[in-house]
């Protein structure tokens, strides 16, 4: 087994069904129902929520800065860490992933084995 | 983080009933002129909460999550404004300190205030200047956390017109400067009937077989009897007509599932009064005990007093159909129409005669496209074997029938009549 990093982009914030408490509830209960999934397979390592943006520190100076400021779908809403066999099948199981009906993104990195 | 071992499960509507507290209790704060931004925070609160649980899952205790994020943003919000515009509330004066501010904010978020909260919002969502329909649609929207959608479908009806309605209920909150308050004592009485014909209304919308979707339906008449309780925990809203609305409420949900079998409606005297719901009708006979303490008669207590009448036989011929037809009379008279005189016609046809119950029901005008009218004609016109008659009016029915569950009764009806010819 090796490591992943899904990073996930955009999603359900914008949609018009987010209005509904209701729909929003339902909506959860989806990824909750993924990562349970993820989890009873033993693919489920970790995973954190993000906030939108928070400081930059670049260059020689160690300039900081606010940011990033992305916008929409560019947002990082957060990440999980899962175990797959290779890249193909963690990308087939980032295809569970409830927010692409709102479209969303997932990112799907191997971790660099050392 | 809770729960990593199981399934995460938010308990039943939790969204939907976190963002009714939430918007009383923001509302409450930020003052009334002010419900757009509470039903803001509201929506960003329960987004905020779709972003972070999905990775996480729910922490423990989800609802003080919720307020903790609520809260900051009505801060925020009090924060950035208060050197600019005035916020009417009766925090109103904290707000100006620093000191004060957060201290005021965080004692409306505790729980006894925020049932306090919602009590103040039904009242000010029932205020009399607000037209009927948007009272409910208000009350559906800012109190049962229901979306324009949801209301729109629920009442077989366009978001627009839902829309429209929720607007003119805001305009009237911000034009008549209605603050969020229980009623004064002389008033309250009056103010209290107004709130329970809505939770009547939303109800008895929930209740009646429909075309909208029947999941949808029994939030309708969950969100009615969770309003009602409300009212009920208060001691001073506690009065003997909230006790009998909610005792009605009880005894006609107990039967919920036994009126319908695959979308047929199944008439009272065909029921499988097994199915009706044990603990829900003892319930609304206590609630029903609990109310007759006092003077108080309302057209409530005479509703579940018929309800419980007919819970409390056996069978459909063990009725006591004149204790029926005492209660329709007081009824009749508490509140005259048609609807009513219908049904106390139907009482006489079974306590007295089916050809008295005839008379009676033909003497009633006004309900010449309700299809329960022509149906009672049907039955009485069946019994008797008249059975031209009674196709005819079974025919009638059918014929301004609206709903799947209603053709489907009448049809079943018509064929029972042919097959006795």
């Amino acid at each position: 087994m090796e490591k992943f990093m899904y990073i996930f982009h955009g999603g359900s914030s914008n949609a018009p069904e987010m209005r509904s408490p209701e729909a929003m509830q339902a909506h959860m209960q989806k990824w909750f129902a993924w990562v349970e999934k993820l989890r009873k397979e033993g693919r489920y390592v970790s995973g954190e929520p993000l906030q939108p943006s928070g400081k930059m520190v670049t260059g020689k100076k160690k300039l900081v800065t606010d940011g990033p400021f992305a916008e929409g779908k560019e947002v990082v809403g957060g990440f999980f860490i899962i175990e797959a066999k290779d890249i193909n099948e963690a990308t087939e199981l980032a295809k569970d992933c409830p927010d692409f009906i709102y479209d969303g993104a997932v990112q799907v990195r191997p971790v660099q084995k050392m | 983080m809770a729960g990593s071992e199981n399934v995460q499960q938010l308990t039943g509507h939790l969204f939907r009933r976190e963002a009714g507290k939430m918007a009383a209790v923001l509302t409450r704060i930020l003052g009334s002129d002010r419900l757009e931004v509470a039903e803001d925070i509201v929506q960003d609160t329960l987004m905020k909460a779709v972003e972070t649980w999905r990775f996480k899952g729910v922490p423990e205790n989800p609802s003080a999550w919720l307020y903790a994020v609520a809260k900051n943003k009505a801060l925020d919000f009090i924060r950035s404004r208060q050197r600019h515009e005035q916020i009417h509330s009766e925090i109103a004066k904290a707000i100006h300190s620093e000191w004060s501010l957060p201290s005021s904010v965080n004692s409306l978020f505790l729980e006894p205030e925020i049932e306090d909260s919602q009590l103040r919002m039904m009242f000010a969502a029932c205020h009399p200047s607000i037209q009927e329909e948007s009272q409910i649609a208000l009350t559906l929207k800012i109190l049962c956390g229901l979306s324009v959608r949801e209301i729109a479908s629920a009442f077989l009806t366009n978001e627009e017109t839902i829309q429209k309605r929720i607007a003119r209920a805001k305009e009237k909150l911000r034009e008549e400067k209605i603050n969020l308050e229980i009623p004064l004592p002389q008033s309250l009485s009056s103010r209290i009937d107004a709130v329970l014909k809505v939770l009547y209304l939303l109800f008895n919308e929930g209740y009646h077989p429909s075309q909208s979707d029947q999941s949808l339906r029994e939030d309708l008449c969950e969100e009615a009897m969770r309003l009602t309780y409300l009212l009920i925990q208060n001691p001073v809203t506690k009065q003997p007509k909230v006790l009998a609305l909610m005792s009605l409420m009880c005894l006609q949900v107990s039967r919920f599932h036994a009126r319908t079998n695959n979308e047929k409606f199944i008439s009272l005297e065909q029921q499988d009064r097994s199915l009706w719901n044990k603990q829900l009708m003892d319930k609304g006979f206590a609630f029903l005990e609990q109310a007759s303490e006092g003077d108080d008669l309302s057209e409530y207590h005479l509703e579940a007093a018929i309800a419980a009448v007919h819970m409390k036989a056996d069978s459909f011929a063990d009725t006591d159909w004149n204790r029926l037809l005492t209660l329709y009379d007081i009824l009749a008279q508490l509140k005259p129409g048609p609807i009513i005189e219908m049904n106390r016609a139907i009482v006489i046809g079974y306590a007295k005669s089916y050809r008295e119950g005839l008379v009676a029901l033909k003497k009633i005008q006004g309900l010449e496209r309700n299809h329960f009218y022509h149906s009672a004609l049907g039955n009485f016109f069946a019994q008797l074997e008249e059975n031209d008659k009674a196709l005819k009016s079974y025919s009638d029915a059918l014929s301004v029938a609206t709903t799947l569950a209603d053709k489907g009764f009448l049809q079943k009806k018509i064929d029972e009549v042919k097959l006795t010819v």
